[in-house]
């Protein structure tokens, strides 16, 4: 074997590992979600007893029901409402953080860091679990304390408001991180800048509008791509609300509908019709919006 | 360190093929074992009874050539889940699966259970009341397993609470809502009972009271009847109550209805045979205050009742070891060392007739001061109506939770008898979808 074919082998070996995991756990799974999108089961009679159940091509007719489907409509119409709900919140708050550790005049800056992005390690379940006790009336430490001074509280899960409960714990988990992306941003920003600004007369406000936030706007692009995925793929936080309440559907969510449908219907072919749509969507709307955003996230980059 | 060459690359995988090679290699020897006749059968057993391992233990000791391995479940919805992707999966499912009764024809329909009817005694179906032995056979010759437990419903109630407000036992459903009403009345925050819509066992027990059947077989075809007189007739009643604000309308088995039992707030519970271990688990507090009543009755001189869980032992599709399957699903649901075993330690409610008065001789110890528990209790189960199950039942309970979810929290009677009609359409649709004959 010639020297440069052996060197040639190299990257590809060094690559393998991360080649078979992508095809095994990634690829191909895709790849038969689609295929199992296509399919459908076919029943004879009273469906009892061996051979009585079929596996069929269904062209695309499972995905004309996932989109005629009214529960999967009001689902996505939902996850866009708690988007506008959690989105810009979350985001809000994760820069208003990181740029209030960032001034000068901060205290208590370490502790402050970790106890904001503490929340983020508890998952999703335990902290969904966690505020469904704040929310029950008769568990919540808040309506005790209410009930001893003769308030009324109004009950959050009711169904004008649950959206808000949900999207509460979302954005309970959800700032640390950003915060910390954003804020580490904010670190790599050389100091004689500032020193300058400040021999030119600018204040700490002026420093953030004019310098800090125009410097963190690809990490701000980046935090806010992330936001929209987790929130297409919202499930966990609903799922585990769901017994407490009445106002929490099966099908509150889409990715809800998707399990609801292989596990509780035991309809795999729906289901997988349905997550191929949301992947697509997921797709098109992070795509679409870097596109959008292109110049202005990344100029200095292509400069 | 020298990077890795294509040589030495190539002998590692001729290394690796090698070594797979030698694992098949122990192979030939397995054949050998499998001739001869005295090997020890395995079987596996997924089931989520508690103490289901120390009942199996007995059957271990004496039958040392079919040896049973418990293995533990969460519950009955999530084992299902697991049995049927083993199924589609083609492996991994256990010998024996403790199946609910409401989910056999679903099984049974993704060819998940064996049919066991040419491995059991004849004699075996006069152990269990007609209406649970249907439940296992579907109506067909064919047998899919053999009843283990039964769940008939009946009515729990504070005594210590009733006592102070002066209330009498209900014996109809008209007296059940007057006392509703009355104890309500005397204390805004108390409740007789709550209208769960998370719980569609619960109200299809309910309906099943009323006379109500989901399903029918009618010759070659399923028929749906939901939307009958007697569901209508139990969502209409509840959606009253609802809408009054005389019964909750709070989901069950949340820690918001688990404070309740405990302080006083929900006093009654329409329930099945297993509350005892229910309360004991989530009211400790409240032991020895309550007591247990028939249900309240719609004609009170043709006293029934519904069923709200029960399971039964089934062999699998996947089983290598039906035959020997089968003789431990008659010995732990039909002997009377089995039977009395899965009373006392398991604490289930056995299906088995012969077996039963001798396995429940004291009454549960939450119970203790109501002695004859067990003889009442044989009383209504007697009641029971029969009740069939379709093979799309998880499609009609998971309407269920929605439907009537959004009614209760709408507190709206015309959304309870609206939300029974969806349940029709939407279990009807799904089976004429999936291609099933339907009438």
């Amino acid at each position: 074997m010639s020297r440069s074919h052996r060197r040639s082998l190299a990257p590809y070996a060094f690559l393998a590992p991360a080649m078979v995991l992508f095809v095994a756990f990634l690829a191909l799974p895709i790849g038969y979600a689609v295929y199992l999108s296509l399919r459908t089961v076919k029943v004879r009679g009273l469906g009892l007893g061996k051979g009585s159940r079929e596996q069929v091509w269904a062209g695309l007719s499972n995905y004309s029901k996932a989109l005629s489907d009214p529960d999967f409509a009001g689902s996505v119409l939902r996850v866009a409402a708690y988007g506008v709900i959690v989105v810009p919140i979350m985001l809000g708050l994760a820069l208003l953080f990181a740029l209030l550790l960032d001034s000068p005049r901060a205290r208590v800056r370490r502790f402050s860091r970790l106890a904001i992005f503490l929340p983020y390690a508890v998952p999703a379940v335990i902290s969904s679990l966690l505020w469904g006790f704040l929310y029950l009336p008769s568990v919540s430490p808040f309506h005790h304390v209410a009930d001893r001074l003769g308030w009324d509280l109004p009950d959050v899960l009711s169904s004008g408001s649950v959206i808000f409960a949900v999207a509460n714990i979302a954005v309970w988990g959800g700032v640390g991180f950003n915060m910390v992306v954003i804020f580490t941003a904010l670190k790599a920003i050389p100091t004689e800048i500032y020193e300058a600004a400040e021999l030119d007369g600018c204040g700490q406000f002026a420093i953030a509008w004019r310098i800090k936030i125009p410097v963190v706007m690809p990490s701000l692009i980046m935090t806010f791509v992330f936001s929209i995925i987790a929130t297409l793929q919202v499930f966990a936080e609903p799922v585990t609300l769901r017994p407490l309440t009445n106002t929490i559907s099966s099908t509150w969510t889409p990715l809800m509908k998707v399990y609801r449908d292989a596990f509780t219907r035991d309809d795999i072919y729906s289901a997988a019709a349905t997550s191929v749509i949301l992947a697509v969507a997921t797709f098109v709307l992070s795509f679409g919006f870097l596109r959008l955003v292109q110049n202005r996230a990344f100029s200095q980059e292509n400069r | 360190m020298r990077p890795l060459t294509g040589l030495r690359l190539a002998a590692l995988a001729a290394a690796a093929t090698l070594l797979l090679a030698g694992c098949s290699g122990n192979d030939p020897e397995q054949p050998a074992a499998r001739t001869t006749k005295q090997e020890n059968v395995k079987l596996t057993f997924w089931t989520w009874a508690p103490n289901m391992d120390k009942v199996v233990a007995t059957w271990n000791a004496a039958h040392p050539e079919i040896q049973v391995t418990v293995n533990k479940q969460d519950g009955g919805d999530p084992a299902v889940t697991k049995l049927l992707t083993a199924i589609k999966a083609g492996s991994g499912a256990p010998d024996l699966m403790q199946a609910e009764y409401q989910k056999i024809p679903t099984l049974v329909s993704a060819d998940a259970l064996a049919d066991i009817s040419k491995n059991l005694d004849s004699g075996i179906a006069g152990h269990f009341p007609d209406t649970v032995w249907k439940s296992v056979t579907l109506g067909t010759d064919a047998v899919y397993g053999v009843p283990q437990d039964s769940g008939p419903m009946m009515f729990y109630y504070r005594t210590d609470v009733f006592k102070q407000y002066g209330l009498q036992v209900p014996t109809s459903w008209d007296e059940y809502a007057a006392a509703a009403k009355k104890l309500h009345a005397a204390d805004p925050k108390k409740f007789l009972g709550t209208f769960s819509a998370n719980d569609p066992g619960w109200f299809a027990g309910l309906a099943q009271q009323a006379g109500a059947s989901w399903w029918s077989i009618d010759g070659d075809s399923w028929s749906v009847s939901i939307d009958d007189e007697p569901t209508q007739k139990v969502a209409d009643y509840w959606g009253g109550l609802v809408a009054d604000g005389v019964i909750d309308n709070k989901p069950m088995y949340t820690p918001e209805w688990n404070a309740a039992l405990n302080n006083g707030t929900q006093v009654g519970w329409l329930s099945a045979i297993w509350a005892p271990g229910v309360l004991e688990g989530n009211a400790a507090a409240t032991k020895g205050k309550w007591a247990m009543a028939p249900m309240p009755q719609w004609t009170p001189d043709q006293p029934a009742t519904g069923n709200w869980g029960g399971s039964a032992t089934s062999v699998t599709s996947q089983s290598k070891h039906p035959a020997e399957a089968a003789k431990f699903v008659s010995w732990l649901n039909t002997s009377p060392e089995a039977v009395s075993a899965l009373a006392k330690v398991s604490g289930v409610y056995p299906s088995d007739q012969p077996g039963q008065a001798a396995a429940l001789s004291a009454p549960p110890a939450f119970f203790s001061t109501q002695a004859d528990f067990y003889p009442k209790a044989a009383e209504i189960a007697k009641t029971a109506r029969s009740f069939t199950f379709g093979p799309n039942v998880n499609v009609a309970y998971s309407s269920y939770t929605d439907e009537f979810g959004k009614a209760a929290q709408a507190k709206s009677k015309a959304g309870f008898t609206a939300a029974v009609k969806k349940m029709q359409t939407t279990t009807l649709e799904n089976l004429k979808s999936s291609g099933f004959s339907v009438k």
